[in-house]
């Protein structure tokens, strides 16, 4: 299969779907690349890289479309662009199906198949060609570094000779890949990050990356992300108000916000409130990264920077991957390939369409003349129920001390008990057995003793070469074999022979075995 | 004949049993412990022959020279993954000798009470220490012998069956025969009327009779315990092998058999109590057999089983920089040891990180995987117990699963309906990444469904584990 790749049309949009390193890979797959002539110029890569990575460039858009049997793409196709798609064709893009049903019409009576990048479902085996994620993921990180550029200090403290800077102070809201990625990228500069979530189970991530959850004293059943496909949902107003509350507790202390909040298909929630906004100090930044769904603060101006009365520089960048064009195209390059290599089954470079496939049936927007989206429900949940988890409840100092108390005493009641009990029924079996008896049996209860006081510190580990000693050493028994052997008739003799010869093996044999294996035992 | 001087000897040997144990500790001590064994063994057998089992000491020294090379022999060529077969075999032994010492007893008791007083007084050897019991002892020595040769009955053919299940000559899944329980029950009611029969009467019939019921009981009771439960059994034969040999030191009034065979007694004992509570089970129910029943549904496991080759692997243990591995007893079937050793040292070499963790109840025997990777020369600093290193796994980046499953079955802790709910497990899971080396898509032992499988930073290497990490081998220099 040829698969083109053309220039986007999109005003400011650097990114390309093909890498001449993706090019070698679907190669490798029996697919033949073609890319429109500078496609890649603006991410960095050169017509003459794509030339030596085996990819036919061609100069004009038109010739593309009419050649290639799979176009990849980054934005949404232009009018334009699907008047040109043909029956049978594959378009592997970002879509935006569900706000662009004219478009979504007109692909579908082209005949052709458009797959959806945002479409793909969150499962484990689909991760690798979750474009939204690894797209997030660069936003998450530019969006620091954003932040950093219109932000007048330095992120992490530092004591010097001319004096001593204090650390910023990050809120990340919104732990989503972005938020995570947003998260690591602010610690890692040295900044004290607080993040904050609506999904109490993700408080487990945000702290694994270094920045400390912001907890809600709320009581509430807690969202459960996995009836959600792992988004967030909206909130109860109770919950809101409480969120909001802490927000504006924190609004004054706080150099830098970074709002990735967002729930599917909805206008973005309103978190940072005009009055969080006046409450910062002058210089501080707020990057929105919801800007194109309205942002989380209403006072973002979609694409665009602006500067507050208080001098709060609020900035609404929607373009975030696109200004990391070489990174993002190799990674959505790489997303794109590995929903090509699930497309190519026999990696002999026949498209199958597989609508069984639950990846590549989610994904599939238009196929063979019919709107295929919304797609059903896929039959692997994305994320198994988190099952409820009972809080264990934080004790207090007084509570910990009654409770050891209390074990200690449970303790020595149980040792009591059992010394009193031994005691009374050694003295039971005193009172009816003949002295000669009780003599073995002081030291029969003396060697049990001895022995279990020794065996507890025997190394785990050594457990093995412990039953090969003790198996030689309760060959003991031959003493008894021994003292009867002279003793007696001709079947005494024989048992007793017997008896002798066998734990003659098991002596010679338990200690060699023992000795062999602990020979074995090596530091490094 | 001078006793003053055995019993000495027997003091000093018993010392040096303790410390021979005692010394099992720590790797290092140990080596040094086991010369203390020998030289006690070597010390009290010379004593015996020197004083009151001298008659026939050529004889002994002949059988004790022929059964040492067969010893030699077994303990020299054994493959440490045969090592619970061999330990196996050898309780047996050591029951049909407690069988035999306690039947000789017998048979020497009757004969010394047939005899007149005159006769009695020109007995020398073992027979004159049963002549001078007055009657109360000897009602007491008959409970003792024929306790000694109950106990030794039992562990002699549980340790054949249990040499037979682990040396896969019987099949190892658990089997009753129809009646079960109930068959056990009565085999123990007769032996106890054997014994009221036989304390009053001391005559052979019941003696035989109870032997019989015995040897019965060993069989039965080992038949229907399962494959992957063998440590507690291996380990309770051990205790009971020990428990014979007090019983027969108790009917010989021979003090060091008493202690040694009460140190062997307690040491299988707490083993066993160990292997129990590694397994959340209680020790009735091991030895009953079978899993106890559930609660309630078991979890729904969701999500699917990943695989991976040997390519992915090679490239996540690249990236890696802590890797833990949990051996188990899949890794001793494949005879894989020598290959995770290798991969141990070659990642080693690279500055990674490579620990061992290591469920007290992996293999088939207390402490198997231990020595099967020292066998394997991995350094046994850096195999560890699981309370040792289960704290380490979030902040471990791979964790390799080799033959392994229940005992890494998140269900214990998640899914209180589950057969293992609350048995400690290995948390591997909570690793960045899991890779798994199975041969197919089965349960383990237990026949439970292991959530781990389908987590989702889970991967399957399916296969054999020997060829899985021979390939492993040739992906990483």
């Amino acid at each position: 299969m040829l698969i083109g790749t053309p220039k986007e049309l999109f005003v400011g949009e650097r990114r390309v779907a093909l890498t001449p390193d993706s090019a070698r890979a679907l190669a490798k797959l029996g697919h033949d690349a073609m890319v429109e002539s500078g496609a890649g110029a603006e991410a960095g890569f050169s017509d003459a890289a794509y030339a030596d990575a085996g990819v036919t460039v061609v100069n004009s858009a038109a010739e593309l479309w009419a050649k290639a049997d799979v176009v990849t793409k980054v934005r949404p196709p232009e009018p334009a662009e699907v008047a040109q798609m043909r029956d049978g064709q594959t378009l592997i893009s970002f879509f935006n199906p569900a706000g662009n049903a004219e478009l979504l019409e007109q692909a579908r009576d082209t005949g052709a198949s458009v797959i959806a990048m945002e479409m793909v479902p969150r499962i484990s085996r689909a991760q690798k060609m979750d474009a939204l994620s690894s797209m997030a993921n660069i936003a998450g990180y530019r969006a620091v570094i954003e932040a950093g550029s219109n932000f007048g200090r330095f992120f992490t403290g530092q004591v010097t000779a001319a004096g001593k800077v204090p650390p910023a102070k990050v809120l990340v809201i919104g732990a989503g890949v972005a938020g995570l990625a947003a998260i690591g990228t602010a610690t890692s500069l040295g900044a004290i990050t607080l993040a904050f979530d609506v999904r109490p189970e993700v408080a487990e991530q945000i702290e694994s990356m270094g920045a400390e959850f912001v907890y809600l004293e709320f009581e509430e059943s807690s969202q459960n992300s996995a009836a959600t496909g792992g988004y967030a949902a909206p909130s109860s107003p109770e919950f809101r108000e409480k969120q909001l509350e802490k927000f504006r507790e924190l609004a004054p202390e706080i150099d830098i916000v970074i709002c990735t909040a967002l729930i599917p298909n909805r206008e973005a929630p309103e978190l940072w409130t005009p009055d969080m906004v006046a409450a910062m100090k002058p210089g501080s930044v707020i990057i929105d990264l919801a800007a194109e769904k309205g942002g989380n603060c209403k006072l973002t101006v979609m694409d665009e920077k602006i500067v507050t009365d208080n001098g709060v520089t609020i900035v609404g960048y929607t373009d975030f991957p696109s200004r990391m064009a070489s990174q993002a195209s190799t990674l959505y390059s790489t997303n794109i390939r590995h929903m090509l290599t699930d497309l190519t089954p026999a990696k002999d470079g026949v498209l199958v369409h597989n609508m069984e496939d639950d990846v590549i049936r989610g994904a599939t927007v238009t196929h063979k003349g019919e709107i295929t989206w919304p797609p059903p429900p896929p039959k692997v949940a994305a994320i198994a129920a988190a099952p409820k988890k009972e809080k264990p409840k934080e004790l207090t100092a007084v509570e910990k001390r009654a409770k050891e108390v209390a074990a200690f005493n449970q303790q020595t009641r149980n040792q009591v008990t059992l010394l009193a009990v031994g005691a009374v029924l050694l003295l039971g079996v005193g009172l009816v057995a003949p002295a000669s008896f009780m003599q073995h049996f002081i030291v029969f209860v003396l060697a049990v003793f001895v022995g279990f006081q020794v065996i507890w510190g025997v190394a785990h580990s050594l457990h093995t070469p412990l039953m090969a000693v003790t198996n030689a050493i309760s060959s003991i028994i031959i003493l008894g074999a021994l003292i009867q052997i002279g003793s007696g008739s001709m079947i005494v003799i024989v048992l007793a022979a017997f008896s002798v010869f066998m734990a003659g093996i098991n002596i010679f044999g338990g200690f060699l075995v023992t000795r062999r294996m602990l020979a074995m035992f090596q530091k490094s | 004949m001078d006793f003053g001087f055995t019993t000495a000897a027997y003091v000093v040997a018993a010392v040096l049993f303790i410390l021979s144990l005692g010394g099992l500790s720590g790797q290092e001590s140990a080596k040094r412990a086991v010369w203390y064994g020998i030289a006690g063994m070597t010390l009290a057998v010379a004593a015996t022959m020197i004083g009151p089992g001298q008659g026939l000491w050529l004889l002994s020294l002949i059988l004790i020279a022929g059964g040492g090379g067969i010893g030699y022999m077994l303990a020299t060529r054994v493959q440490m993954t045969q090592m619970p077969e061999l330990v196996a075999a050898m309780h047996s032994m050591v029951g049909l000798a407690a069988v035999f010492v306690g039947l000789i007893a017998h048979i020497e008791l009757n004969r010394v009470l047939a005899m007149d007083v005159d006769a009695r007084g020109a007995l020398d050897g073992f027979a004159a220490l049963l002549a001078k019991k007055d009657a109360v002892e000897v009602s007491i020595l008959r409970v003792e012998l024929f306790l000694g040769i109950f106990i030794g009955a039992v562990t002699f053919t549980g340790s054949v069956i249990a040499y037979g299940k682990l040396a896969g000559k019987v099949n190892s899944a658990a089997h009753k025969l129809p009646g079960g329980h109930m068959l056990n029950a009565t085999a123990a009611a007769v032996s106890v009327l054997c014994l009221v029969w036989y304390f009053n009467t001391g005559s052979v019939l019941p003696l035989l009779l109870m032997t019989l019921v015995a040897l019965f009981i060993g069989y039965h009771l080992i038949m229907g315990i399962g494959g992957a439960d063998m440590p507690v059994v291996v380990s309770m034969l051990n205790s009971y092998s020990g428990w014979a040999a007090a019983a027969i030191g108790f009917s010989l009034g021979n003090d060091l058999l008493i202690v040694v065979g009460a140190l062997v007694g307690s040491s299988g004992a707490i083993l066993s109590y160990i292997m129990c509570k590694a397994m959340n089970r209680s020790f009735i129910s091991v030895i009953l057999g079978g899993f106890g029943g559930t609660s309630g549904p078991q979890m729904a496991v969701e999500g699917e089983q990943i695989a991976i080759d040997a390519d992915g692997v090679a490239a996540a243990l690249e990236d890696a920089d802590s890797i833990v591995i949990i051996p188990g007893y899949g890794m001793a079937v494949a005879q894989a040891q020598q290959s995770v050793s290798e991969l141990t040292k070659r990642l080693r070499a690279k500055g990674k990180t490579v620990r061992f963790a290591i469920h007290p109840v992996a293999g088939r025997l207390p402490g198997h995987m231990n020595v099967l990777l020292a066998e394997a020369r991995v350094p046994y600093d850096i195999v560890l117990e699981m309370d040792e290193i289960n704290e380490d796994f979030p902040t471990t980046d791979v964790a390799i699963v080799i033959g392994s499953n229940d005992i890494v079955n998140p269900a214990a802790q998640d899914d209180p309906n589950s057969p293992i709910a609350g048995m400690p497990v290995l948390e591997c899971w909570k690793a960045k990444q899991v890779f798994v080396s199975k041969r197919g898509q089965g349960t383990g032992y237990s026949g439970i469904e292991n959530p781990l499988f389908f987590k989702e930073n889970t991967r399957m290497f399916y296969g054999d584990a020997k060829k899985s990490l021979d390939e492993l081998l040739t992906k990483i220099s």
